[in-house]
């Protein structure tokens, strides 16, 4: 385990090396976000509306049960902003895009395409990992805008319709505008950030040291999104810590 | 360019892979290393392009050691892979140029006009817009050798370039190098074990066996050996009776 970490912080410092080439390299930069947007967005958008509406239906009639229907709101919105939108988003991501990556530049590994780019002097950092990685830094943040106003709708949706909540739409932005500071989003956005690149850096390194054909190329993809997702959690806690701490 | 192999170790999980491996080819020459199915050939060609670190032992590229330093981004070396190694998300035209474009050395219209002419150089005029999934193996492995061709190479290494192709399309394969060493002289290594390419093609020939060096020679000298074991591997034949 030491060793693979070990391997994922060289290859975090030689992808950081590499940035300097970006915009020599922006054509592959955009089309892995357009693949990244294209693949996730209305995936995003269905899976938002829902978390949304499933926390404002698990938690709504407890609180108006105790009278505290005025702070449905300012809950749904800060569950969004902070925890559920970033986590939520970066699993996805972890599944479809991170999966994808693994599998792609396994094959590449497997088939010596990765061997034919260096006997090119050409960085598979360089040609694979670094376009990815700040694809995936830039468009997970981006994802996860788009996600925290669709969960509320989902909320207020959720909220507004159910009988055993009626709390009104407008009630429910009103206390959501209240309760909801930018430095909320922002927090989720720094952990969206974090997530990105953790799940950038295995996904590519799980591909790169992919061995075994077919089969190798599978068990890449399984542990590129297993260790993913443990990661995610596991950094979910530091980064929250982290934030408290400066706030 | 020469290319020297000094007493080359390899191991792989305590499996020794190659057992003290040594030769020398000389600039421009056609070096042929033939052998079984796993005597480590192919190893043998991923240490000198540098794919492979050796446990010991050294490999001088013009006089230069390998080990540890950049000495082949200072030569165009070209390797020639097994399966063509074509990046399956490009397609043939932007695989051949790949060199060229990511080293930013031509332009778009430049670097469109050498590909077409090393497409045609290896006979597959017109199919720069093709995906190499398209293609069958020998004409894959025909625009690997274009990708090879782009850099005018100065060392050029085969992995099994006719391995899986039929007859016709080995000769064809045989012929195609054939012309860029008497365009180009580049040294070249082939490995393989098609004999009718390495005689037909090698100016020496070295046998190799369980990871070491069993003979070098020439074609002619190869053929009159009397190591058994060549014989047998040279003159294999299904016979139906």
């Amino acid at each position: 385990m030491f060793y693979n970490i070990g391997q994922i912080m060289m290859l975090f410092w030689r992808t950081i090396e590499a940035i300097p080439n970006a915009w020599l390299e922006r054509k592959k930069v955009y089309d892995q976000l357009f693949e990244i947007g294209n693949a996730s967005l209305l995936m995003v958008c269905i899976l938002s509306l829902f978390i949304g509406g499933e926390l404002a239906l698990e938690t709504g009639p407890t609180l108006v049960e105790r009278g505290l229907s005025g702070v449905l709101g300012r809950m749904v919105g800060l569950s969004m902003c902070k925890e559920l939108g970033p986590v939520m988003m970066a699993i996805l991501i972890a599944g479809r895009i991170g999966s994808a990556m693994a599998a792609e530049i396994g094959s590449m590994r497997v088939y010596q395409e990765i061997d034919a780019l260096r006997t090119m002097n050409i960085s598979p950092v360089n040609y694979l990992v670094m376009p990815r990685m700040i694809a995936m830094v830039i468009a997970l943040p981006a994802l996860v805008i788009f996600s925290i106003p669709v969960g509320w709708l989902g909320g207020a949706l959720v909220s507004s319709f159910n009988s055993s909540i009626s709390v009104p739409v407008e009630t429910f932005f009103h206390d959501l505008r209240e309760g909801i500071a930018v430095s909320d989003v922002m927090h989720g956005l720094v952990k969206a950030f974090v997530f990105a690149i953790a799940i950038g850096l295995i996904s590519c390194h799980q591909g790169l040291v992919t061995i075994g054909g077919p089969r190798g190329i599978g068990r890449s993809v399984t542990k590129a999104v297993v260790n993913s997702i443990v990661v995610i959690l596991i950094l979910d806690y530091f980064v929250t810590r982290f934030l408290i701490y400066f706030q | 360019m020469s290319v020297a192999v000094r007493d080359l170790h390899k191991s792989f999980n305590g499996d020794e892979v190659l057992k003290g491996i040594s030769f020398d080819v000389k600039p421009g020459e056609t070096f042929v290393i033939m052998g079984p199915s796993g005597s480590g050939k192919s190893v043998l060609l991923k240490h000198i392009i540098g794919l492979e670190e050796p446990n010991s032992g050294e490999i001088l590229i013009a006089g230069q050691s390998l080990h540890g330093s950049e000495v082949l981004k200072n030569y165009r070396v070209a390797m020639v892979f097994q399966s063509g190694a074509l990046l399956k998300s490009l397609t043939v035209g932007e695989n051949v140029g790949l060199y060229l474009t990511e080293h930013r050395l031509k332009d778009p219209d430049e670097v469109a006009r050498i590909v077409a002419e090393k497409l045609e150089a290896v006979g597959l005029k017109g199919l720069e817009d093709r995906a190499p999934s398209e293609l069958s193996g020998g004409m894959q492995k025909r625009v690997a050798l274009a990708r090879a061709l782009v850099i005018d190479p100065q060392l050029v290494l085969f992995d099994e370039p006719t391995s899986e192709l039929d007859p016709l399309m080995s000769v064809n394969i045989g012929e195609q190098i054939k012309l860029m060493r008497d365009r180009l002289h580049p040294t070249i290594l082939i490995v393989t074990h098609d004999r009718d390419l390495a005689f037909g093609i090698g100016d020496r020939i070295a046998m190799i066996d369980e990871g070491q060096i069993r003979f070098i020679g020439t074609p002619d000298e190869i053929k009159n050996s009397r190591d058994p074991m060549i014989q047998k591997f040279i003159h294999a034949e299904l016979t139906n009776t």
